[in-house]
């Protein structure tokens, strides 16, 4: 059922850190590249207010943004490492630990939920074996539910990483999967 | 180089997804084969709108209309229609299936009922060629505002057109751009073109900035002219791939032609713009929240007053629009004030692009005459109510909107009508949704959205947000009693004040605007203990919700 899915307890699927901590719990966080992360920093850090595009570097490069990272880009920027955990987990493409290599986000908005995107939702728990918020036990999928994605016209519709999938029916959702 | 015919091939993000850009190399990869790519040219357009019955081709001077389109038609219309001059019948576009099918792109109905002002260019040109939309008049504007028009006469003008703002609140953009003319002109200004499109529903900002990037870009550079600004910011979803590629190319070529930049046309005028990237968050949206993102913190409102115009981003006074204004104001300028006024109501000019969503035939982008009424628009132009099913509500502006029940189909589609009754033009959202959906099942996917969208500065916000949804689900498990009905209500009023930003002061509108029409509907969740719509999953339906409604739980 779906139902459990969306039975909300405080602060979790809310704001997506469930996404976050479930993530983290499943895998100890892997000390990231730090030699990377000052890349990043060097390239970014002379633009007007540089803190967005370098944390969106470091999560479109790297996959997620450490607390070593944050602390990297705070101290870099003359920041207190708290500012930049509050605007890191402030947005939800930012992930605070590692995720799967694939993240399926499913729109859960009304014009996808009025044409069945929650028989999609469902068709993709039960192939994957996992809830939304959880990564599935080989760390190749993070399922997650998002907001809008702007392609309500091809509603319902699914995210995995950059790619777009529409017009989607529970049927479909095997095929789909077995490209990645 | 001339050629015989072009043959458009829509590339909107939509139809992408069925396979359009297959579709388009196959093009290019058979034409040879027929001795014909000399003589036909392959256009890659943004979004003709129809998505519903995508991929589109449309082949000029002839403008057949082709729809769902596969990649194996492609050599029946190369070596019929092009080679030997024959339409292939069977991919007319032809809706309902029982119609007869029309051949001609004007003579579509979806078509035939739409005045297209910002979608002038969308599905005709080439949206990565700036030649293209040169060639349609672009850039003209400019060039007549930068040589022949002092900053206050485009200011003028533009108030002079009535046009007020495509992003919800339908503010008049003259008025905006008076204030920030005439503020602090110590340091610098700003314009900043909002394309954060998170309201539910909304994809518009997306497919204009896919098909006509430049529109938007020649819009801003005349805000920046009117008001002395020499920055402009467009602040964009991440999520928006294809927008940003197409806008990042549409800037590196403004720049080389010299429409973009230092003195832009000679006229010593400079103006840039430069793509900053959203991060998921809805209320980054609301301008304020915007400028707090730009300028790199947490995406949380300021309070109001100071307002934008005097300080904004970084401070300093600013414009910011939606994509639609603007794309809005370079004919604006081109064909004058008085023309545009032609073009909708008194107290509302212009056209508005909608989205149509749900349950309706023709899904898709559509442009139309403001004040034009629902009832044209679900039955004329969106092709009507699929599967012999009956209208139930509309709900206009988005997730923050309202519900209009059948009694208001004849409302007139404008901000001021809208409100009247409650509800919103917002951002031009329209979900249609027929009388098979359970009215709880639907709001509960509203109070869901504001729950996982509030940024939970404030308490009202965040606390509200959770306590509306926890009801929802009460009232679909069917556990729900009078007193949970009373206490959303009441939480209901002081959430329309308490809350700091109009994320949270929205966010029981949809609610409530669904209670007032469908009373009985929430009663018998309430007191009956019953889903007439036998969705929602309350005692003795709930064996069938989880049967086959599990869709229904989202
Ligand atoms: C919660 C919230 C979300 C908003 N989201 C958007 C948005 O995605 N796009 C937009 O153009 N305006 C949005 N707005 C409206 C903006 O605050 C602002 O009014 C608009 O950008 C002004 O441009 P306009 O006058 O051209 O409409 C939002 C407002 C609120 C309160
Ligand atoms: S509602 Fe799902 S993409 Fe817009």
């Amino acid at each position: 059922m779906g139902k459990a899915s969306l039975e909300v307890t405080r602060g979790a699927a809310a704001c997506g850190c469930a996404a976050r901590t479930a993530a983290g719990n499943a895998r100890e966080a892997s000390p990231q590249d730090m030699a990377r992360v000052r890349e990043i920093i060097s390239r970014l850090r002379d633009r007007t207010a540089p803190l967005l595009p370098i944390l969106q570097a470091i999560q479109k490069e790297m996959g997620w943004i450490s607390e070593e990272a944050m602390v990297e880009v705070a101290e870099a920027l003359g920041m207190h490492p708290s500012q930049v955990y509050g605007v890191t987990t402030f947005y939800t493409l930012f992930a605070t630990g590692p995720k799967g290599k694939h993240v399926i986000r499913v729109c859960a908005s009304a014009p996808c939920h009025v044409p069945g995107a929650g028989a999609v939702l469902e068709a993709l728990k039960k192939a994957l074996g996992v809830e939304v918020g959880e990564t599935t036990p080989d760390g190749k999928f993070t399922l997650e539910l998002t907001s809008c994605i702007g392609v309500c016209g091809v509603a319902p519709a699914i995210m995995i990483d950059d790619q777009v999938y529409g017009n989607l029916k529970p049927a479909d959702i095997g095929a789909i999967l077995a490209r990645y | 180089m001339l050629y015989r015919a072009h043959v458009l091939v829509c590339n909107g993000t939509n139809c992408s997804l069925k396979a359009s850009p297959e579709i388009q190399k196959e093009f290019s990869r058979l034409l040879p084969e027929y001795g014909l790519d000399k003589e036909v040219k392959v256009v890659e357009t943004g979004c003709f709108g129809l998505c519903e019955y995508g991929p589109t081709v449309v082949v000029f001077p002839d403008g057949t209309f082709y729809s769902g389109v596969k990649v194996s038609d492609v050599r029946e219309i190369v070596s019929e229609h092009l080679y030997k001059g024959r339409v292939v019948k069977r991919l007319l576009y032809q809706v309902p299936p029982a119609a007869k099918p029309v051949q001609v792109y004007p003579e579509v109905d979806y078509f035939r009922h739409q005045v297209r002002v910002v979608l002038r260019n969308c599905g005709f040109i080439d949206p990565e060629s700036i030649e293209e939309y040169i060639a349609r008049g672009g850039y003209q504007a400019l060039g007549k505002a930068l040589t022949a028009m002092t900053p206050a006469q485009v200011v003028e003008e533009i108030k002079a057109s009535g046009l007020r703002g495509r992003g919800g609140a339908g503010f008049p953009t003259g008025l905006k751009w008076q204030f920030a003319a005439r503020a602090d002109g110590s340091g610098p200004k700003y314009v900043v073109c909002n394309a954060d499109e998170g309201e539910p529903g909304t994809f518009k900002d997306r497919l204009i900035l896919e098909g006509d990037p430049h529109a938007v870009l020649e819009g801003m550079a005349l805000a920046g002219y009117a008001v002395g600004a020499h920055q402009g910011y467009v602040y964009i979803r991440g999520e928006y791939v294809l927008s940003i590629e197409r806008l990042e190319r549409a800037i590196a070529q403004a720049r080389e032609m010299g429409l973009l930049g230092k003195n832009i046309l000679g006229s010593g005028f400079d103006f840039d713009v430069e793509i900053r990237l959203g991060a998921g968050a809805y209320v980054c949206g609301e301008e304020t929240a915007l400028f707090e993102s730009l300028e790199g913190g947490r995406g949380e409102p300021r309070i109001k007053p100071p307002y934008p115009t005097d300080a904004g981003l970084f401070g300093r006074p600013t414009v910011i629009n939606n994509v639609e204004t603007l794309a809005n104001v370079p004919v604006i300028i081109e064909r004058g004030a008085s023309w545009f006024r032609t073009l909708g109501t008194q107290k509302t000019p212009g056209t508005k692009v909608f989205t149509l969503t749900g349950d309706i035939v023709n899904a898709g982008l559509i442009e139309v005459p403001m004040g034009i009424t629902l009832r044209e628009i679900i039955y004329n132009i969106g092709g009507g109510i699929p599967n012999g099913r009956q209208f139930k509500l509309a709900q206009t502006g988005g997730t923050s909107g309202g519900v209009i029940p059948p009694e208001l189909l004849d409302v007139p589609m404008d901000y001021d009508s809208l409100a009247a009754h409650g509800s919103a033009l917002g951002s031009g959202a329209l979900l249609i949704i027929d009388d098979s959906h359970c009215i709880v099942d639907v709001a509960k996917s509203f109070s869901f959205f504001f729950l996982h969208e509030s940024c939970g500065k404030c308490t009202p916000c965040r606390e509200g947000t959770l306590q509306l949804h926890r009801i929802m689900e009460r009232i679909s498990r069917g556990e729900a009693t009078r007193t949970d009905l009373e206490n959303m209500k009441a939480l209901a009023q002081a959430m329309y004040v308490a809350p700091l930003c109009p994320l949270g002061q929205t966010a029981p509108l949809p609610l409530m605007s669904t209670f007032r029409w469908f009373e009985s509907e929430y009663l018998a969740h309430v007191v009956g203990k019953t889903c007439p719509a036998g969705v929602c999953p309350v005692d003795g339906t709930a064996a069938r919700a989880a049967a086959g409604c599990a869709a229904r739980e989202v």
